[in-house]
């Protein structure tokens, strides 16, 4: 009898004491933003840098601001390990906490949620990644990928080629390869490329990469010596980037006509070619390095106060941190637009969703982010849920990056039909798709 | 008749008018073959002790090459960082032994084979935990091996050759030449085959199972080891390289369960096989067919030796 009433005296003791811990926090007002990360896994060596600047940036924000519009954000990461799998598991775990959008950090996850986003009425922010046709808001309400979708990198990537050949017509005649992970991801720039090769009279080798082999490439990299194409485009991701750059310089590939998608350019990725990997090409949307006030800010307020994820502090402002960083800033501007266009502090969903659709991040706002060449202003209309910004072209140095380009706008006469008959082809596919309802900019 | 050309035709007029790359496209399928060989090794070494098939096997090469790299990282030099990683693969030979497989004596193949899908997951997260889930880079300089690239005159072209590979075919035939010695020449060897043979029988004439299961981890352990310092010096050393096990499955059923020169000849006709596959044919399937190829070959060349290439042919009365 004794043990059952101390059994019963320590239970509610425990929950006493949480509710007890709960009640201070439960004072402060909070919004949810799950993060769905990979620090695990196959593609870790790209995923935990930019985990590490997501949560880094949001940290910050709390403990500089106390959050957002005087509201605490309050993340939680969820392991993917990118598998399509897992990252609907996590999201199914975390959307009946009052998740205000989802961050999928993979095309593949991306792909499962889209038609989810819709039903639970939560939006999928997929920055510069996903599916392309997803930028038709009109197709697409609950899903967003700014600043730029494949198909706009790809046009950049050949816009920075044809600028190095004295213009587009001089590409008649030219073979530009396109190695790829074998993956959705990879596939994705593919209907653009082809497209622009059909019109300029390029050929397109294609290399793909099965997710098995992206440690072993040395079959694509024979036929690309066979081939010996003018220039290389890789759409890589994961173990499938180093070895890349190790097997270009093992064949001799000039790697300064070697373009990488903007996921194919972390530190890491470069350096494991050694001295050999000088001079290869990747596009890029962020700056890099920590030379930024709002990079300062995380060093000051999360960093030196041990707050940080990562585990090496040198590693702060490499370029797939920053890509985190600004994934966490794209996450905090569509909540304070939320705010700001609801007058509410603690806002929902589908509030972010009008947030998102309304962001409008210009250069005033850029300067006062601590973010100044850091990147270049961002749009979003209800038409346009990418906004189709410019993005540069950066060359390692052999220890770091260089930025070589001007900021270059997409070739958007050409990406915005493409994608708006494949978001149509896409709502076909996939009939019936609901008509979208939501008002522009509104719930 | 454009694809009977295709497929009949063109190929080898590739093959005759540019030898030299013929020749490069043969050595990256024997370099991949001796690494593929090196993985189905250490499959055989468990399969040949206890009939297990190891399915922690590729999990074992990443925590290898991530305990040498971690060791290094925390200012071990790298030739006791190497030696203290065999140790590591020694404790978690003998571990597995007490905790694993002792316990499980007698019970159906299957549950070992569940064991070891226990034992990957454990791996993987001890792993994580242990040194972290980011890529690291192999030591490869520190530990002296050579990682230049030679470019050879033949037929009036290059041919280029990592340096890295040619040690690996170098270090993959000792070691296989080693096992073989081994296993024919030494009392462990043979206390070994006979293990493998009958269990009971083995035991009666008083040779101590326990030891043998841990003799043959560590001999595995070890291969991995030498697997992993090889496949992440070519890319780098990370959670991803446990997929390379997968490759050795179509190795394993060319050259059989219980064979450690069917492993080297397997790994080779694979590796050689699904490079000139995937370069001469591959085109007219899109390209990246490879990773299918492999199993193709190895399952056309069951339905002729349906106990591999060097596989011991089982009869069993019922």
């Amino acid at each position: 009898m004794f043990g059952r009433s101390a059994l019963a005296l320590s239970v509610a003791s425990v929950i006493a004491s949480a509710v007890s811990t709960v009640t201070p926090a439960a004072a402060q007002e909070s919004v949810y933003v799950p993060l769905l990360t990979y620090r695990t896994g196959a593609y870790a060596g790209s995923g935990i840098p930019i985990a590490d600047g997501m949560h880094d940036y949001l940290e910050m924000l709390n403990q500089r601001d106390g959050g957002v519009g005087g509201v605490k954000i309050v993340y939680e990461e969820c392991e993917t390990g990118y598998t399509a799998q897992k990252g609907v598991e996590c999201y199914e775990a975390t959307k009946g906490k009052g998740a205000l959008m989802y961050n999928p950090w993979s095309t593949g996850i991306t792909l499962q949620l889209i038609p989810k986003a819709g039903v639970d009425k939560i939006p999928v922010l997929s920055m510069a990644y996903g599916l392309t046709a997803a930028a038709d808001g009109k197709t697409f309400p609950w899903v967003f990928n700014p600043p730029m979708t494949y198909w706009d990198g790809a046009s950049v990537a050949m816009k920075y080629i044809a600028s190095k050949v004295g213009g587009l017509d001089k590409l008649k005649g030219k073979k530009i390869g396109l190695i790829y992970l074998d993956a959705p991801f990879g596939k994705e720039p593919l209907p653009l490329l082809e497209l622009l090769a059909k019109e300029n009279g390029f050929e397109l080798a294609k290399y793909p990469v099965p997710g098995d082999k992206m440690q072993d490439q040395s079959s694509q990299w024979l036929n690309i010596q066979s081939d010996s194409p003018d220039w290389m485009i890789m759409w890589g991701w994961g173990a499938m980037n180093p070895t890349a750059v190790k097997e270009a310089v093992k064949v001799g590939y000039p790697m300064d006509k070697f373009i990488g998608v903007w996921w194919s350019g972390s530190d890491d990725d470069a350096r494991a070619g050694g001295a050999g990997a000088k001079g290869y090409l990747t596009l890029n949307f962020n700056g890099t390095g920590a030379g930024f006030p709002a990079i300062a800010d995380i060093k000051k307020h999360v960093v030196d106060k041990g707050l940080s994820t990562l585990k090496d502090a040198s590693r702060l402002g490499e370029n797939n941190y920053n890509k985190g960083v600004y994934n966490s800033m794209l996450i905090a501007e569509a909540i304070r637009t939320a705010q700001k266009k609801t007058g509410k502090k603690v806002v929902d969903a589908q509030d972010v969703r009008a947030g998102l659709e309304s962001l409008d991040i210009d250069a005033a706002r850029i300067k006062e982010m601590g973010l100044e060449g850091f990147m270049t202003p961002v749009k979003v209309t209800c038409d346009d849920h990418s906004g189709s910004n410019a993005a540069y072209v950066q060359q390692w140095d052999g220890a770091k990056w260089v930025k070589v380009s001007d900021w270059m706008d997409p070739m958007k006469d050409k990406v915005r039909p493409l994608l708006v008959a494949d978001a149509a082809a896409y709502a076909a596919k996939n009939a019936p798709w609901p008509a979208r309802t939501e008002a522009c900019g509104g719930r | 008749m454009d694809l009977l050309t295709a497929i009949f035709v063109d190929p080898f007029v590739r093959m005759g008018t540019n030898p030299t790359f013929l020749v490069q496209v043969i050595w990256e399928g024997f370099v991949s073959g001796v690494l593929y060989a090196l993985v189905a090794l250490g499959f055989v070494l468990i399969f040949k002790a206890s009939g297990v098939f190891n399915f922690a096997q590729g999990i074992m090469v990443v925590f290898a090459a991530l305990a040498l790299v971690g060791l290094h990282e925390k200012g071990v030099p790298a030739w006791p960082a190497l030696l203290v990683a065999t140790g590591v693969m020694l404790i978690l030979a003998i571990g597995i032994e007490r905790v694993v497989l002792r316990p499980l004596v007698n019970q159906p193949d299957i549950i070992l084979l569940m064991a070891t899908i226990g034992l990957t997951r454990f791996l993987v997260g001890l792993g994580e935990m242990v040194f972290g889930g980011e890529p690291k880079v192999m030591i490869t300089e520190a530990l002296g091996i050579p990682t230049g690239i030679l470019r050879i005159p033949l037929f009036g072209k290059s041919l280029i050759l990592k340096e890295i590979d040619m040690t690996a075919a170098v270090v993959a035939i000792l070691m296989v030449a080693f096992l073989a010695v081994f296993f024919a020449r030494t009392k462990i060897g043979r206390a070994l085959r006979a293990v493998a043979d009958d269990h009971q029988a083995a035991l009666s004439v008083g040779i101590s199972l326990n030891r043998i299961w841990v003799i043959v981890w560590f001999a595995a352990g070890i291969v991995a080891l030498v697997t992993g310092i090889m496949w992440g010096a070519r890319s780098q050393v990370s959670f991803d390289l446990e997929v390379i096990a997968l490759k050795a499955l179509p190795v394993l059923i060319l050259g059989g369960f219980t064979s450690v020169p069917g492993a080297i000849v397997g790994g080779l006709m694979i590796g050689i096989g699904e490079k000139i596959g995937e370069i001469y044919w591959g085109r007219l399937l899109g390209g990246g067919i490879e990773s299918w190829l492999a199993y193709l070959i190895a399952l056309a060349f069951l339905l002729f030796r349906p106990q591999g290439l060097f596989g011991e042919k089982i009869i069993e009365r019922v």
